[in-house]
């Protein structure tokens, strides 16, 4: 079972912030979810590697040559808030 | 020729090819009915063909218009993976696929609905609203990829792109009396997709027949030096022509449970016709894949809650202003992301965070294993394994949205399986249960496109499906 202070905890986690009704029916819907989730324990893998991809790809490593990559502007252009060449955000300590 | 829009892909390149057919004239009849689409499949349509490309004349895909899934970024053209945190993302760059195959002769006729980030099996999660199944309007056309899926079927796009995380493609394309191929992992770049869960997503082509599919997918494979776990093809894509199944051994799982009967049915029907055509019957164990559902909404969410980390407010898409960093961040994905997504990022969320892991990420990834494992011992036994695709037609709008999240999961019981495994996986329409469409699902080893395409193609033409209730509506 979630509780309350366990879906606050995950949320925080998360960056993610709920309304007070959202914490309700996260705590109800996720252990839920988790309960039917929770039949894979049953299973015997003592032994058995994870598989975390599952086709075979040749090496990924390239030379570390420069390449040009996306105009600085071009990269702004989409953002919500853009000074000085960058991107803008509100201070962390406000 | 009356009626261009009826031609398939396929018949339209080599009327364009021959010089019977204007290209530009093809794109202005398909983009009038995409413009006037009334099961909200598209959520962009172009104004006008591009007068970029290549000449439709020699270029193999002949000029006939493409319609792409959202999620595709698509450099100057909106592309928001159906989601309201990306409210007014132009991406400054196009995908891979989509790249290709333009280049091979396919322009963007728009960009079709979705559930929130591929996200659920109905397109009802979409920012945009439901998308509606042409065959009943009053029905889901099954999701993710559901807007690709109804403008295909109800004859608004000639073919379509669409994604694959554990049934996206498959089980609309059923739900839509349409053909969906979910390739082999790895054989089609991801670069420029909006990823949602990156080790099991795969794009593929939508279709009205199997013809279209293998010409379409033919343009789509190859490795990608910008997306690393791409590769190349070992064959060259082949335009199906069998016309026997003599020798082919297809094998059905034992259980079969959860299936409706009038898809059971049918399904039963359809293996009744491929023994027709000389295939061969066994029955197969794939102790795990009873497993596979539980282990996907352990890895699938896992993955998402990490790539939508990305979304914050910082460098694209909505921003809900705040004093502070933290509040910023929080209060922009609260009012960005839907209620599934959010369940999505949570449950990832959870299974990662410290002290859960092993019992969960961890044991998810070994289930994986011991699934694929059940696969490579069923391919020592038969040529495809075959199941319906989805366990249930197409439900009505608002059935399952309010009801136990799980209820929706259980709609990719026997697409899951698969693409746990990364394994290749076709679905064509079998028939009519309830005047609704049942999709009949074959699944082949690794990289075995050529031939399960093939065998798809033999089975439609015995099968004779009539799409033209859904294009009349």
């Amino acid at each position: 079972m979630i509780d309350r202070d366990q879906v606050l905890h995950i949320a925080k986690l998360a960056r993610l912030e709920l309304s007070d009704d959202e914490v309700e029916t996260m705590a109800g819907e996720l252990s839920s979810i988790l309960d039917h989730i929770d039949a894979i324990s049953s299973l015997d893998l003592e032994g058995v590697p994870p598989t975390s991809h599952v086709v075979e790809v040749p090496s990924a490593l390239r030379a570390d040559e420069v390449r040009p990559s996306l105009p600085r502007d071009v990269a702004l252009q989409s953002a919500p808030a853009v000074a000085e060449d960058g991107f803008v955000v509100p201070s962390p300590q406000a | 020729m009356t009626d261009i829009t009826s031609l398939t892909a396929k018949q339209a390149i080599d009327a364009v090819v021959a010089g019977e057919l204007d290209p530009a004239e093809l794109f202005e009849a398909y983009r009038a009915k995409a413009a006037a689409d009334e099961h909200n499949a598209y959520c962009w349509v172009a104004e006008e063909r591009p007068a970029d490309g290549p000449d439709p004349r020699s270029a193999p895909l002949g000029g006939v218009p493409l319609a792409v899934k959202d999620l595709f970024c698509t450099e100057g053209v909106p592309s928001q993976s159906g989601s309201r945190i990306l409210e007014g993302y132009r991406p400054p760059y196009t995908a891979t696929v989509v790249d290709r195959l333009v280049q091979a002769g396919a322009p963007v006729l728009g960009k079709t609905n979705q559930d929130e980030f591929a996200m659920g099996s109905s397109s009802e999660t979409c920012a945009f609203g439901p998308v509606r199944n042409p065959w009943d309007p009053d029905r889901v056309p099954g999701g993710s990829s559901g807007g690709s899926a109804a403008a295909v079927a109800a004859g608004a796009a000639p073919w379509a792109l669409g994604t694959d995380t554990g049934g996206s493609i498959r089980q609309p394309a059923a739900l839509c009396g349409i053909v969906g191929l979910k390739p082999t992992y790895g054989t089609v770049s991801r670069f420029g997709m909006i990823a949602f869960a990156s080790s099991l997503d795969q794009a593929g082509p939508m279709t009205r027949d199997v013809t279209d599919a293998a010409l379409l997918y033919r343009h789509m494979v190859g490795r990608d030096p910008a997306d690393a776990t791409s590769l190349d093809h070992p064959e060259e894509i082949a335009l199906p022509s069998a016309e026997r199944l003599d020798g082919v051994r297809l094998g059905v799982p034992g259980s079969l449970e959860g299936a409706q009967p009038g898809v059971k049915e049918c399904f039963e029907r359809t293996l009744r016709t491929a023994e027709e055509l000389g295939a061969e019957i066994k029955e197969i164990e794939l102790p795990h894949a009873d497993y596979a559902l539980n282990a996907y909404y352990v890895l699938a969410p896992a993955e998402a809650s990490s790539n939508l980390a990305r979304f914050d407010g910082v460098r694209y898409g909505l921003r809900v202003e705040a004093s502070d960093l933290l509040s910023m961040y929080t209060r922009t994905r609260h009012d960005g992301f839907g209620a599934e997504v959010k369940r999505r990022i949570m449950l990832g969320t959870y299974v990662l965070s410290s002290g859960y892991y092993d019992a969960y990420y961890a044991t998810a990834q070994r289930v994986r294993t011991k699934i694929a494992e059940d696969y490579r011992k069923a391919f020592e036994q038969v040529d495809f394994v075959v199941s319906p695709t989805a366990p249930n037609v197409a439900f009505e709008l608002g059935a399952l949205s309010d009801a136990d999240p799980y209820e929706m999961y259980l709609n990719d019981l026997f697409t899951v399986p698969i693409s746990l495994a990364g394994l290749p996986a076709i679905s064509i329409p079998a028939g009519l249960s309830d005047g609704l469409p049942v999709g009949f699902q074959m699944a082949g080893p690794a990289f075995s496109e050529n031939r399960l395409l093939d065998a798809a193609y033999a089975l439609e033409q015995a099968i004779g499906f009539d799409q033209s209730p859904a294009v009349a509506r």
